[in-house]
């Protein structure tokens, strides 16, 4: 998804770090890594440790973290939009303006990325310290309850106690409903999905549709990006 | 009391250490406290670097028993989440929210190490010099 846009600007001093939420670990990640074959830096993070420490509920998401190691915008969509939710739930087919809209959509945001690989703090897209804390999402005593039994879940899973772990991925899902990562990487693990691969049975779509008014892909706050839901 | 092998989930990382398990709650000894936590016990409480955290004394016996230190109450103390599965073998220590919002707020992105595709381990601090656009996907 990144591969253009990275050779592009990438003598700016410029990085991609892609961190794959896979609790499968490398063998799931390994396929789709090397189908995109991206020159850029990709690691595989079974207990979703980018998502605890950054405070993300969904992919994909991005930071964007300058020379010094400051946070110059904090987690946010990557450049997704909800207008998939209209898609036609038996064949997974599109209206054109929905496709639309996510292309418009994923263009600006990467053409922000661009600008700001390219020009630094001088990027409009790059936040001031004030702006920047004013976007952080703020975890509460219950998420990180939820990270901390997620991770358990995760652990117990791997190391014959299937059943037990599962029990801690649910709760983790009770605890931060706000979390389609735990949600759906709890769903991949048990195998529920009718795609291959892709948590997406009826019971993502209940929960989909259960946000009603509230977006599945906040739009990130940037200029041109189309803040319409599509769905 | 059986002194059992018992593995600590901190961080990223999981330590076997030797705990006892008793109502619920893990007690181990000081010395594994600091070895496998970082925190000590001293005269002020329980001490890391230059913050002390001092319990109750009027609950001691519930912090600590001869060399012995209640870690579930520790923690709960700190508002951290500490969990465990129903043999009691293995637990979680988790970290607080207040960690983890103080670390955001201060704008210094949280570190982490990870593998490649080849195992081989990356530090996010390593690429200090750069601007770095770091980004999560899925599978799934």
């Amino acid at each position: 998804m990144w591969q253009d846009m990275y050779e592009s600007v990438k003598d700016h001093d410029f990085i991609v770090i892609a961190v794959a939420q896979e609790s499968r670990g490398e063998e799931t990640a390994r396929e789709f890594i090397e189908a995109a074959d991206p020159s850029y830096v990709c690691l595989i993070d079974e207990q979703h440790q980018v998502a605890d420490l950054y405070n993300m509920v969904n992919v994909p998401n991005a930071v964007w973290i300058d020379e010094n190691g400051v946070i110059v915008r904090p987690s946010e969509t990557a450049g997704s939009h909800d207008s998939f939710r209209s898609m036609n739930r038996t064949d997974f087919s599109q209206s054109d303006e929905a496709l639309a809209l996510a292309a418009k959509a994923q263009s600006t945001y990467l053409a922000a990325v661009k600008d700001w690989a390219i020009k630094g703090s001088e990027s409009e897209h790059a936040f001031s310290e004030q702006e920047a804390r004013e976007h952080i999402a703020r975890p509460t005593q219950q998420t990180a309850l939820a990270h901390a039994s997620f991770q358990l879940g995760i652990y117990l899973r791997k190391n014959g106690k299937e059943d037990e772990g599962d029990l801690f991925l649910k709760s983790a899902s009770e605890l931060h409903p706000d979390s389609w990562n735990m949600f759906r990487q709890a769903m991949n693990l048990k195998d529920i999905g009718e795609v291959a691969g892709l948590a997406a049975d009826q019971s993502f779509f209940d929960r989909l549709d259960a946000l009603e008014g509230k977006r599945y892909y906040p739009p990130p706050d940037i200029a041109g990006f189309p803040r319409e839901p599509g769905y | 009391m059986v002194l059992d092998m018992t593995t600590l989930l901190i961080d990223d990382k999981a330590t076997i250490c030797n705990a006892n398990v008793k109502n619920n709650e893990l007690w181990i000894n000081q010395e594994e406290l600091e070895k496998t936590t970082g925190w000590s016990l001293k005269a002020e409480g329980f001490c890391q670097g230059n913050t002390c955290i001092p319990y109750p004394k009027t609950e001691t016996e519930n912090f600590v028993q001869g060399s012995e230190v209640n870690v579930s109450s520790f923690w709960t103390l700190m508002d951290k989440p500490i969990l465990h599965d129903k043999s009691g073998d293995t637990w979680m220590l988790g970290t607080s929210h207040k960690e983890r919002l103080g670390a955001l707020n201060s704008l210094q992105a949280p570190n982490f190490s990870l593998p490649d595709l080849e195992g081989k381990q990356h530090t996010l601090s390593d690429y200090k010099g750069k601007r770095v656009f770091l980004t999560t996907w899925s599978s799934w």
